[in-house]
């Protein structure tokens, strides 16, 4: 008599059937980037390790031998390694403390009116792309060091530092400010009551338990600064010497392997991707240092 | 004396929010001071020419393949793998190895991607330099950022509306499609925006796997050059400052209007829902 | 034609009323029924039989399990992860637990949450929605599903001019009426409410019971109730609930007048709760 219970039992069957099958489509899904993670790591360790595995070269002049002369067979990347740990610590104490008063004064100091302005629009320049921070290093920052510091090239570390720092600001600032403004606002008003002063409060209760979210920003900062690439090449110059001053012409891991991608082939190739690695297990190490250090703060 | 101390560090406070905004209203009054000079119809819609004075029509072309094609890939994929963790997983190690992978994927530098996807997609593949190539490596680049931001808002989905769906004898799948994705709306779709903004500031991994072909490619398996990609390469290569200025001004543009779209996208469905 | 889709209440009343008067015929028998959320125990064997066309309210203090056993009925507790359970609750000569046609049993066992749920859609497209995942599709049949379910839930006149606009704007009392409406869509026989008016208005919890007195003669009513009054003034039968097991299940007026427990007795006349 009544058709909605008959259809009922019907079309139960294939519902169910579709359940199965939909979640273990999803599944696939999800599981599509532990396979990509697997085969970049699987593609780039493979060919990075072939010239240590197969063709005889040693990984420790590779690691720390001074010369690169791909046509002479000789790979040594101990340059690109100090060029691109003083790009990035120098970028990072310069870009950190500013990008963080800056999130402090936006989230706690300035004028509700003038932070409403100013944080979207910081939040907007993350993303800007990169290469437009290295145009303008190139055509302001590079001419600037030359002309006051009398550099015969301005093309240097002092002037790598600068663009990332500056590339790392809009990041740190977002989401450092982002940490500031969690903070409980009975934090603030504790401290407050016991006759601390709004600086006091600041940098004694609101910084400290903000710390995490802090970290989180440099973190995310300093993965932009090491990994950057394309800004990097138009103001650093691409000597491959060891930098011993901030003026010397540098180049890093990341230009190494944009610059020579292009046309290298056999052992050099492999051995760009021997530097991806090195680049690969430094963005791991900095990430573990960084959490350890956080955690330990935390304790 | 602490009072001394104090008037220093908002001292400093000021002094670093007035650098930020200096730096950051420098950089953006450069690139417009430098670049406005070259913008017209004709250098937008125009055709490339090597000798110069020409457009940039084919640069924007190919970026919007790249974005359409990437898109097209990583939108559905990450949508559903964000499902998965968020609506059917049990919490286990198959999810902690999903996120973990997921969370790995975000810290890779790009010039790692363009080695993988040189080697990977470019050679083993055999799809050659190519906008395909470029397309793929950018979809694993932004997998990451739309599960990410999916997973975000499927929790903001109250588990009411999924109790009364289910509650109702429809099945998961029925209550996904029906109630939980269209109120996850705003959310996934400004994830999609902020991946099309990731797409088109990718310079490195896009500069190994698309090559800098300067020409309207014929087809995804040219090689070709993104707008990016280009603004970088007439840096490089002839110093034009103006050119990749005025490019400049163009993904600046864009940036905008995605960022604006978001917002308005997102308060637009939001207030649908009332 | 339609109107046969519309009504299979009738088509069962007449099986009913050849088999056994209404008023003895047992709609839901549960025996022995343990629950455990991992390691803790929610629920004791719990056994009891729900008659059909009845109301049957389950009291007790907060945590002592009454919903948890409410959500067993239609298995909504199978979306919290790591929930086993042994016993036996038979539906219709059916053990909901080792059929495991769980569609079948919620469009069978309909429910009121505790805070009306509704979708983000049209007042229609709510009312509509659980038939349409059912596959029906003809304007017709829809339009007269929505039409009867919202009468039948005492809103049809408050929201007949608005079907259209958005089911959110309608009052708390109004949504949870047409949640009301939307599980009579479904046609079930067994209607689950989980403490229906704890988000309302004196006026509107008044409605909502008056409802419920009129929803009897066609459905069998669980109501999970934290509201004694309310409780004796809907129900036919109470269930007294207390640390997981069931200390009293009776008559209604006896379980308000003279409880045979001293614990029910101690609750119900306020001494704890």
């Amino acid at each position: 008599m009544s058709t909605l219970p008959v259809k009922r039992e019907k079309s139960n069957k294939r519902k169910y059937f579709m359940e199965k099958l939909s979640g273990k489509v999803f599944l696939f899904c999800a599981l599509l980037s532990v396979i990509s993670l697997l085969l970049i790591i699987g593609f780039v360790f493979f060919k990075g390790s072939k010239p240590f595995i197969g063709e005889g070269y040693s990984i420790v002049d590779f690691l720390f031998g001074n010369d690169w002369v791909p046509s002479e067979n000789q790979f040594g990347i101990f340059p690109m390694i100090v060029a691109s740990i003083y790009a990035t610590i120098g970028a990072l104490i310069i870009g950190v403390p500013v990008g963080l008063f800056t999130a402090i004064f936006l989230a706690e100091i300035a004028p509700k009116s003038i932070a409403k302005i100013i944080s979207p629009a910081v939040q907007l320049l993350a993303g800007i792309p990169s290469v437009l921070y290295g145009v303008f290093g190139l055509a302001v920052i590079v001419p600037f060091l030359q002309n006051q510091l009398g550099l015969i090239k301005g093309q240097s570390l002092i002037a790598v530092i600068l663009v990332l720092a500056i590339m790392m600001l809009p990041t740190v600032v977002t989401v450092a400010e982002t940490a500031i403004r969690a903070v409980p606002k009975s934090y603030r008003e504790g401290s407050l009551a016991l006759g601390a002063s709004q600086i006091g409060t600041i940098f004694k209760v609101v910084v400290p338990s903000a710390k995490s979210g802090i970290m989180t920003a440099v973190v995310l900062g300093m993965g932009r600064a090491i990994g950057e690439t394309m800004a990097v090449i138009l103001v650093a110059g691409n000597s491959l010497i060891i930098p011993t001053s901030l003026t010397d012409s540098i180049r890093p891991l990341t230009t190494n392997i944009a610059l020579e991608m292009g046309y290298a082939f056999g052992t050099h190739q492999e051995m760009l991707f021997a530097t991806g690695i090195v680049l690969f297990s430094f963005i791991l190490l900095l990430n573990f240092v960084l959490a350890r250090i956080s955690s330990k703060g935390g304790n | 004396m602490r009072k001394l101390k104090d008037l220093i560090l908002l001292g400093l406070l000021w002094f670093a929010a007035f650098l930020t905004v200096a730096v950051l209203v420098t950089i953006v009054g450069f690139i417009f001071y430098k670049g406005i000079g070259l913008i017209s119809f004709d250098f937008i819609f125009g055709d490339y020419s090597p000798s110069g004075g020409g457009g940039i029509w084919p640069m924007v072309v190919t970026t919007i393949y790249t974005i359409v094609i990437s898109l097209l890939i990583a939108t559905p994929i990450g949508i559903l793998a964000a499902v998965y963790l968020q609506e059917y997983a049990k919490q286990g190690r198959m999810v902690r190895i999903i996120r973990f992978a997921t969370e790995s994927l975000t810290g890779i530098p790009s010039i790692i991607y363009g080695l993988f996807g040189a080697v990977f997609f470019v050679t083993t593949l055999k799809l050659g330099m190519s906008i395909i190539a470029a397309s793929l490596t950018l979809t694993i680049i932004i997998l990451p950022v739309i599960i990410r931001t999916t997973e975000e808002s499927l929790k903001t989905v109250p588990q009411s509306y999924r109790e009364g769906s289910l509650a109702l004898g429809t099945t998961k799948l029925q209550t996904l499609y029906k109630v939980i994705l269209p109120s996850a709306m705003p959310g996934i779709l400004s994830g999609i925006i902020l991946s099309m903004g990731r797409i088109i500031g990718e310079s490195a991994a896009i500069f190994l796997t698309a090559g800098t072909v300067a020409a309207m490619p014929e087809s995804i398996f040219s090689s070709a050059r993104t707008l990016t990609v280009h603004s970088y390469l007439v840096t490089q290569e002839a110093g034009d400052i103006e050119l990749a200025a005025a490019i400049g001004i163009i993904l600046i543009a864009i940036i905008l209007i995605l960022n604006f779209s978001a917002t308005w996208i997102s308060k637009k469905l939001n207030k649908a829902d009332y | 034609m339609y109107t046969t889709i519309l009504e299979p209440k009738m088509v069962k009343d007449e099986k009913s009323t050849v088999t056994e008067t209404p008023e003895t015929k047992t709609k839901i028998h549960v025996e022995n029924l343990n629950l455990f959320y991992g390691e803790k125990q929610a629920l004791f064997d719990v056994s009891i039989d729900i008659k059909e066309k009845e109301v049957t309210a389950l009291i007790g203090p907060s945590g002592c399990g009454k919903s948890t056993f409410l959500r067993t009925l239609n298995r909504m507790n199978d979306l919290i992860e790591g929930v086993k359970i042994s016993g036996k609750i038979i539906i219709d000569d059916e053990n909901i637990y080792e059929s495991n046609d769980v569609i079948k049993l919620r469009t069978k066992v309909g429910m009121v949450f505790q805070k009306p749920n509704l979708f983000p859609m049209s007042i229609y497209d709510n009312v509509a929605y659980g038939p349409r995942m059912q596959g029906i599709k003809n304007k017709a049949i829809l339009n007269e599903i929505v039409e009867n379910s919202l009468r039948g839930a005492a809103i049809w006149d408050e929201v007949q001019d608005r079907l259209k606009s958005s089911a959110l704007g309608l009052s708390g009392g109004q949504q949870q009426r047409v949640c009301i409406a939307r599980a009579i869509a479904m046609k079930p026989d067994v209607i689950l409410m989980d403490e229906p008016t704890s988000a309302l208005d004196p006026i509107s919890t008044l409605k909502i019971e008056e409802l419920i007195a009129a929803m009897k003669k066609d459905y069998t009513i669980v109501i999970v109730t934290h509201n004694m009054q309310q409780a004796a003034r809907v129900s036919d039968k109470t269930a007294f609930f207390l640390n997981g097991e069931i200390i009293e299940f009776d008559e209604t007026s006896k379980i308000f007048s003279m409880p045979s427990d001293q614990r029910t007795e101690d609750y119900v006349t306020g001494r704890f709760g």
